[in-house]
């Protein structure tokens, strides 16, 4: 697991509230974690802190599970 | 002081009903920061809230332009720290009968009246959401309510930020902010001190409590709102006319 994986899932974890263990890289934020819309945009928020870049909304949509978060950030840190 | 630690940003802060809101969040320890559209507005707030003992101070914000409301909020968050009060106050009237009203005089109510709470509000929610904490407040008007003839533009408007405020409040409820609205009545203020004598008699006949209202009596109401123990209180739109329509 990269850095950037583990560090999303941390931040997963600790946004939605739920167990380590639960957050596969395939899971999604609302239909597998109980996650409702306005938990998705704090955990944009979050990710944006966390990794110091700023996601537009267009961009924040189409991220609904770790593994596209992983690859969003990925994509712009490189 | 039930609002110590607090920052509270009131805009339309210079005369009035803001004037008074300021200083009754300041009153009860809240840091105030008021704004004014031009800079001696916004020395005139810094001067009465010193002299009050009040920590914070006046600044510039013209709410029509997107760029200065990002700026000051901005500039808040440095200087201070995020609002955790957002009191939208700031408002004007361009009153006419529809059939003579200019496209001129829509937009700028519109512009100035319900625009900007949207700007302000989604700018400062950030943060309120962060903290699990907030309170958002609008001026609203009892016209929304009833209607008035010769502000169509100012009804619709006013209407607007209550439905604007219920909508947010039930979005950002479980994050402990909340969103309420409080409509004034007929107030003593600059805004109603140019109407016509015969009118303000008028007016008053349907008041029960047969005066104008004080600025003081909006501002306890919205200090109550940002109050701690209003905390199950949103939605909600708190009317303070005297009297002169009822919920």
């Amino acid at each position: 697991m990269s850095d950037i994986e583990a560090r999303v899932k941390e931040i997963v974890v600790e946004q939605l509230g739920v167990n380590a263990d639960e957050v596969t890289a395939d899971a999604s934020f609302i239909d597998d974690l109980g996650a409702d819309s306005l938990d998705t945009v704090e955990l944009v928020m979050a990710l944006e802190e966390a990794f110091e870049c700023e996601i537009p909304d267009e961009e924040a949509e189409k991220i609904t599970t770790v593994k596209e978060a992983v690859a969003y950030i990925n994509s712009v840190q490189s | 002081m039930s609002l110590q630690g607090k920052v509270a940003l009131v805009t339309g802060a210079t005369r009035g009903i803001g004037r008074a809101i300021a200083l009754s969040l300041g009153e009860q320890g809240a840091t105030v920061i008021g704004t004014a559209t031009s800079e001696n507005g916004a020395a005139a707030i810094s001067d009465y809230l010193q002299s009050a003992g009040i920590q914070g101070r006046g600044m510039v914000l013209n709410v029509t332009q997107e760029s200065a409301i990002d700026a000051v909020v901005t500039a808040i968050e440095t200087e201070f720290a995020a609002p955790d009060i957002l009191v939208n106050n700031a408002g004007i009237t361009r009153d006419n009968l529809l059939m003579r009203m200019k496209d001129e005089e829509w937009d700028e109510i519109i512009n100035t009246n319900l625009t900007p709470i949207f700007k302000l509000s989604k700018r400062c929610v950030r943060a309120m959401t962060k903290a699990r904490w907030g309170r958002i407040i609008n001026i609203t008007s009892v016209v929304g309510v009833m209607g008035n003839a010769g502000q169509t533009n100012y009804a619709a408007a006013k209407a607007g930020v209550i439905g604007f405020s219920k909508s947010l409040a039930r979005e950002v409820g479980a994050r402990g902010i909340t969103v309420n609205s409080v409509a004034p009545g007929f107030i003593d203020t600059d805004m109603t001190s140019g109407l016509p004598e015969a009118h303000k008699t008028a007016l008053l006949e349907q008041v029960p409590v047969k005066r104008l209202g004080e600025a003081e009596e909006i501002a306890a109401a919205v200090s109550f709102l940002a109050s701690p123990l209003a905390g199950y209180i949103t939605g909600e739109t708190l009317h303070v006319n005297g009297g002169m329509y009822m919920n």
